[in-house]
């Protein structure tokens, strides 16, 4: 990976803030950081490309749609991770996975388009791994911040 | 709310990401087959509705030398988790604060709180910093790493025919 340069820093700071909705945001962007728009667009593909942005685009939240998230945690015994993994990660509705050091080592969270679909997905995992899946849905959010200073 | 088709098709055009090109909403417009105005008419009130809450980047915490990723995790006291979560979540180091049922006898934890930092030790302090605001009203907590990203996808639709 290219080591990231102060522009680069600028513009990682910059983006995580919601892109201006209009037909050239990124010459709005580029303007704001003192960058031409070429250059402002080949350094996103290049953090892209070197995975130090996973994803650039909207955020959605799967509530209001009349979705739901739920965070969920496994206690997945050592010798048999990587095929619960594999089960586990199958579902389209696992939008995130972390493997965490604590004996719930596997950690996901469920994104569905209706509420119920989470007790489906989440008893599915349970049928196909034999493995109780813990449910934490939100019940109160006190801060999203998200940005990390680059 | 409830979604129209056409709000489902420009969810599912969007979900990879938005292209990096000096037009991307004409791009993606082109695609849908509908015009570029209208599409970004459609975001303007899916933002408006809170289905999209921002378009933006998504930063590898890892790439960035934020190698330590904590979820802290604390028994509060309920008749005081509202006020301290408050507090919590406003901290410059905390990045997602939840609360969220305990798990009992499992998991007697009631507020999340994620923090991120250079080393452990770093993180740690952090923690460190956290009990001191929960003071007597935590009667136990706890730290879990993260070790590695298993999947990291966002909301995908699932195709309807």
């Amino acid at each position: 990976m290219t080591p990231l340069d102060d522009t680069d820093r600028r513009i990682l700071n910059h983006m995580q803030d919601d892109l201006p909705l209009v037909a050239n945001p990124y010459a709005m962007v580029a303007a704001d950081l003192n960058l031409t728009e070429a250059d402002l667009l080949a350094r996103l593909s290049r953090l892209k490309g070197d995975r130090v942005i996973t994803r650039f685009g909207p955020f959605f939240d799967a509530a209001a749609m009349g979705g739901a998230f739920c965070l969920c945690a496994l206690a997945v015994p050592e010798h048999d991770f990587e095929p619960v993994l594999i089960k586990v990660n199958a579902h389209p509705e696992v939008a995130h996975n972390y493997e965490r050091t604590h004996h719930l080592n596997m950690w996901f969270v469920l994104a569905t388009e209706t509420p119920e679909g989470i007790g489906a997905t989440a008893d599915a995992i349970e049928r196909e791994t034999g493995l109780k899946v813990l449910r934490f849905p939100k019940l109160q959010e006190f801060f999203i911040g998200f940005r990390v200073a680059a | 709310m409830s979604i129209t088709n056409t709000d489902r098709q420009i969810i599912q055009a969007l979900q990879d990401g938005l292209p990096l090109v000096p037009a991307p909403f004409a791009q993606v417009a082109e695609g849908l087959d509908i015009d570029e105005a209208a599409l970004i008419d459609r975001i303007a009130a899916l933002k408006a509705s809170g289905v999209i809450r921002r378009i933006a980047a998504a930063p590898n915490h890892y790439k960035l030398g934020m190698v330590a990723n904590g979820m802290t995790v604390w028994d509060v006291d309920d008749a005081h988790i509202a006020a301290l979560g408050a507090q919590i979540g406003a901290l410059p180091f905390v990045t997602h604060c939840y609360e969220r049922p305990r798990a009992l006898p499992d998991w007697p934890y009631n507020l999340f709180a994620m923090v991120h930092g250079a080393s452990r030790d770093e993180v740690s302090e952090k923690r460190a910093q956290i009990a001191v605001i929960l003071g007597d009203a935590c009667q136990s907590s706890d730290i879990l790493y993260s070790t590695r990203i298993l999947k990291k996808t966002g909301l995908r639709l699932k195709e309807r025919t």
